[in-house]
């Protein structure tokens, strides 16, 4: 399989995504700088966490606008799968990618645990090796995680079922709108999450409850 | 000329900075303090004398970078205005 991270300015969990991409595919992902305005053929383009650009203006606000952006949604446009995670979420909403935004967490506060995940939704390139209602575990380390969208689109995201993770409403860290952790665009190809699977996907880290993500998108394209 | 463009939560739109800065107010006895509401202050510098011109050129500003429209709207304010 092959995969590129894109790296911001203020990007800290491409080595994280890196190193899970290269453990779970047995390929070398590429590391693509943002100032670069194109992107070779690849079967995953991921967004990593961090904090890009020191998070000013809005989170994800200018990293959305470097050059590499075009070219990830030009190529979501033809159905390449693109994931976000944390940081890389932030970036999707505010270029539009996916739907809503991501607030401030309602109680201020950086929140750096693990969460538990509800699998709501397996029919997508990233959750299809998982059971429909499965909880997995998964950290989170953020402090604009909250997302939030209107109405209609929640009602819309709910109808067409792409809500890929929801909080257990229990441990919703962050005060996310009906439990929300992560959601895929309309032609499912963009999964947008808080989460980081990429911590989890070996004994050594405490547990593999992420790995389906990688062997979700491995399957797929096999 | 000179720019100030406010930005703001729309209603509706939890604002959880907006509500620590009320409860500090109140725990400084501002009793009369009620809902708060945290927004942004831009100034701008802009070579540009023609204000329709430079009010068009800002409205763009606002959409595609200042402002999420998603959750804020924007007030544009000029020199002389």
């Amino acid at each position: 399989m092959k995969s590129a991270v894109i790296v911001f300015p203020g990007s800290n969990r491409e080595r994280d995504m890196l190193y899970a991409l290269e453990k779970t595919t047995g390929h070398k992902p590429l590391a693509i700088w943002h100032q670069e305005t194109s992107l070779p053929e690849v079967d995953l383009i991921v967004l990593p966490g961090g904090f890009s650009f020191g998070d000013y203006l809005r989170t994800g606000a200018i990293a959305g606008l470097s050059p590499i952006m075009s070219a990830v949604k030009e190529k979501a446009a033809k159905g390449v799968r693109v994931l976000g995670v944390c940081n890389g979420f932030q970036i999707l909403a505010e270029t539009g990618l996916v739907p809503g935004i991501l607030l401030r967490n309602t109680h201020l506060k950086f929140v750096c645990k693990e969460v538990k995940l509800e699998v709501a939704s397996t029919a997508s390139d990233f959750t299809s090796r998982y059971t429909k209602g499965q909880i997995i575990r998964c950290p989170v380390a953020h402090h604009d995680g909250n997302y939030f969208a209107d109405e209609a689109t929640l009602n819309q995201l709910e109808a067409e079922d792409r809500i890929a993770f929801r909080y257990t409403s229990d441990t919703n860290p962050n005060g996310s709108i009906r439990d929300i952790a992560g959601i895929l665009n309309e032609k499912r190809n963009v999964l947008g999450m808080m989460p980081h699977p990429e911590n989890l996907i070996e004994p050594a880290q405490g547990g593999t409850d992420g790995k389906g993500i990688f062997e979700s998108v491995l399957e797929a394209i096999a | 000329m000179k720019a100030r463009i406010k930005i703001t939560l729309k209603n509706g739109v939890l604002d959880p900075q907006g509500k620590a800065i009320g409860n500090a107010l109140h725990q400084l006895g501002f009793d009369s303090v009620g809902d708060v509401r945290q927004g942004k202050y831009i100034e701008i510098d802009l070579r540009e004398t023609d204000k329709a011109k430079a009010r068009a050129a800002l409205d763009e500003m606002c959409k595609r970078v200042l402002a999420n429209t998603v959750i804020e709207n924007y007030d544009i304010e000029l020199d002389g205005e």
